[in-house]
């Protein structure tokens, strides 16, 4: 191993002579001008090199380090020993100490609120803007069906409606189990056991079937839309596509939102029915009801109305949740950490969405008195 | 980077330069398929290397062999002497410290400053104070000509800038040896020509030896000491050398296809 940077200040007159040598390397320990100099105070500083080995950009700070001290404490600082390419990046690095762009990333509290208020009416217009194109482009997809991407609807309809059965079976089945521990909890104390089929049945067709599924399709398909359409602005394929003329709404946005319009309500059907299945389990196995008594009952609680309002919140949520993965994916910043951020609004957005609308749903099904 | 180190390995004598980079042997795979094979070539301590060749030669790959990114399925690579190829974890890790990359985008990293940037490898690696650490940011800023882009983020800077803060944060180490990977990719020939020039300057003030994988005609003549040529049917090496002399008299008519840009009949 060479020997490690050295550093040694001697007395001389009124001044210090700082001698420089050994192997200066910026990932090896390094001397420091504090320790070197102790608890003098010189009035002029000789800095020369005896023995000097290889060195880096740990030696330029330190003789900067010793210049600038100079400076400060008035003392005369000599460094024409040295050699010339030290001196020049010491140069460089004084330079470049005195030199600073303003570019001010940081706001005061004002100024941030204002941003907030004026980025959440661009955020709204931006909604809106894309909500109406979207539509536009439907329109044009109904008179010229021939121009609409079919096999990327298709390859869509696979990826969030085939590939998402396992984790929405899994999520609704556990649902509908844990409503009917739920309400065992209170109808048994009635001796109304049987009526867990009605809270179960209820329940999950009005509302947690297309909310849980809807959640889950969110997390899953939401966030995939805002990464990949993300991703692709980062690439300049969006670019490419407005270019050629061709718009990325129709191109990308249209196949997405029908597979998604399309897959949501087939597959909240499929989450009601493995709910309702959750809740016959726990009633045969912990409140011993047959499960023959268990369906005619939870048949004898539905109506067709109860199957619509699933039905209609599950295609509003589907649309919800393709728009909203969509526009954050298409708004995404040039960069990693951009489609990062696009991925994670998707989600926050579409959840955000699907619970204004359930709602809304909520008091519009009470108005009408479905 | 060094001084003393330099010197002598620009003087010419019994301190003949050391060798920086080894190859021997080298064989690169994508899968069943043979990229290089056979690849064998030595670059002396401050020399300015260049590897070229035609698209989909296999230069990218083989300096992603060089640089340990991918490993090769025979052969080895040395960094003055130290077998890099079937180096230890640590003795791997010191020995990445000697080299430093510049890649063809920069790949900065898009949510940090330049200060960042170019500070984490310091952090990463030197016992140094904020304070001091931030002077070396500056240093090596000042060096590559961006002095006071301390606070920028990459996404506020031109292509140009963008690489010359690539090759800041390729520099904060001080490594001995440096890799570009298409340097002139994607800028103006102006901008392209200030950025050899930067090169040439950190040799000069650095010593630090470069090796630039390109197929700009005009940086080659301009800056290479010596260049191999890759072929992708050859698999390998079809030429070595000084380039106005692989330009002027070379036998094999791909070599010098290549360095007259086709325009000589051959």
């Amino acid at each position: 191993m060479p020997p490690n940077a050295r550093a040694e200040a001697i007395p001389e007159g009124d001044g210090l002579v700082v001698t420089l040598g050994g192997d200066w390397r910026i990932t090896q320990p390094l001397p420091s001008w504090r320790k070197v100099r102790g608890s003098q105070q010189p009035c002029a500083v000789r800095i020369r090199a005896v023995g000097l080995e290889r060195w880096d950009s740990s030696l330029v700070r330190f003789v900067y380090e010793v210049q600038d001290w100079c400076r400060g404490a008035n003392a005369t600082c000599d460094a024409s020993a040295l050699p010339e390419t030290v001196r020049l990046l010491v140069g460089q690095l004084d330079e470049a100490q005195k030199k600073r762009l303003v570019s001010d990333h940081s706001r005061n509290l004002l100024t941030t609120v204002g941003l907030i208020a004026t980025e959440l009416l661009h955020q709204i217009r931006d909604l809106a803007s894309f909500v109406g194109e979207c539509t536009l482009s439907a329109i044009g997809l109904i008179r010229r069906p021939g121009r609409f991407r079919w096999r990327d609807c298709i390859y869509e309809m696979q990826q969030c409606g085939a590939m998402a059965v396992p984790i929405v079976s899994l999520s609704s089945f556990l649902v509908g189990l844990t409503l009917a521990y739920t309400g065992a909890i209170i109808l048994r104390q009635f001796g109304g056991d049987i009526w867990v089929a009605d809270i179960v049945g209820l329940s999950t067709l009005r509302e947690m079937g297309a909310v849980m599924t809807g959640v889950v399709l969110a997390g899953r398909t939401g966030a995939a839309f805002a990464a990949q359409l993300g991703n692709m602005k980062a690439g300049e394929e969006i670019d490419a596509l407005e270019t050629l003329g061709i718009a990325p709404v129709d191109f990308l946005v249209l196949p997405r939102l029908v597979a998604l319009t399309l897959m949501t309500p087939l597959l909240t059907m499929y989450a009601n029915c493995l709910g309702i299945f959750g809740g016959m389990v726990v009633s045969a196995s912990v409140l011993s009801i047959p499960p023959n008594a268990y369906w005619i009952e939870t048949q004898s609680i539905l109506d067709l109305s109860d199957v619509s309002v699933s039905l209609i919140k599950s295609v509003v949520f589907g649309m919800l949740i393709a728009i909203a993965g969509c526009l954050r994916g298409l708004q995404a910043e040039r960069s990693a950490a951009g489609v990062g951020r696009a991925a994670t609004s998707a989600v926050v957005t579409s959840i955000l969405l699907l619970i204004v609308a359930d709602a809304v749903f909520a008091v519009l099904f009470n108005v009408l008195g479905i | 980077m060094n001084g003393n180190q330099e010197t002598a390995a620009q003087t010419p004598g019994p301190g003949i330069a050391p060798v920086a980079i080894g190859v021997d042997g080298l064989e690169c795979r994508y899968g069943d398929e043979v990229v290089l094979t056979g690849v064998s070539f030595s670059v002396q301590a401050g020399e300015l290397f260049f590897v070229i060749g035609g698209s989909g030669c296999g230069k990218t790959t083989l300096l992603r062999h060089l640089i340990g990114l991918m490993k090769p399925t025979r052969g080895s690579v040395s960094y003055f002497g130290e077998n890099f190829t079937d180096a230890g974890l640590v003795e791997r890790r010191n020995l990445l410290k000697t080299f430093g990359v510049l890649y063809q985008s920069a790949a900065l990293w898009s949510s940090m400053t330049l200060r960042e940037n170019v500070a984490l490898p310091l952090e990463q690696y030197t016992a140094l104070d904020r304070r001091e650490r931030d002077e070396i940011v500056s240093l090596k800023l000042a060096q590559v000509g961006l002095a006071g882009f301390e606070d920028y983020f990459p996404s506020e800077l031109s292509g140009g800038m963008r690489k010359r803060a690539g090759l800041a944060r390729a520099l904060a180490l001080d490594p001995r040896i440096v890799f570009f990977d298409e340097p002139s990719a994607g800028l103006d020939p102006v901008t392209s020509r200030k950025l050899d020039e930067l090169v040439l300057q950190i040799r000069e003030t650095l010593g630090t030896t470069m090796v630039i994988v390109s197929h700009e005609l005009a940086s080659i003549f301009a800056l290479a000491d010596r260049v191999i040529m890759l072929d992708h049917e050859a698999r390998g090496i079809i030429a070595e050398g000084r380039p106005r002399e692989l330009a002027a008299a070379n036998d094999d008519p791909r070599v010098r296809e290549f360095m007259t840009r086709g325009e000589e009949k051959v």
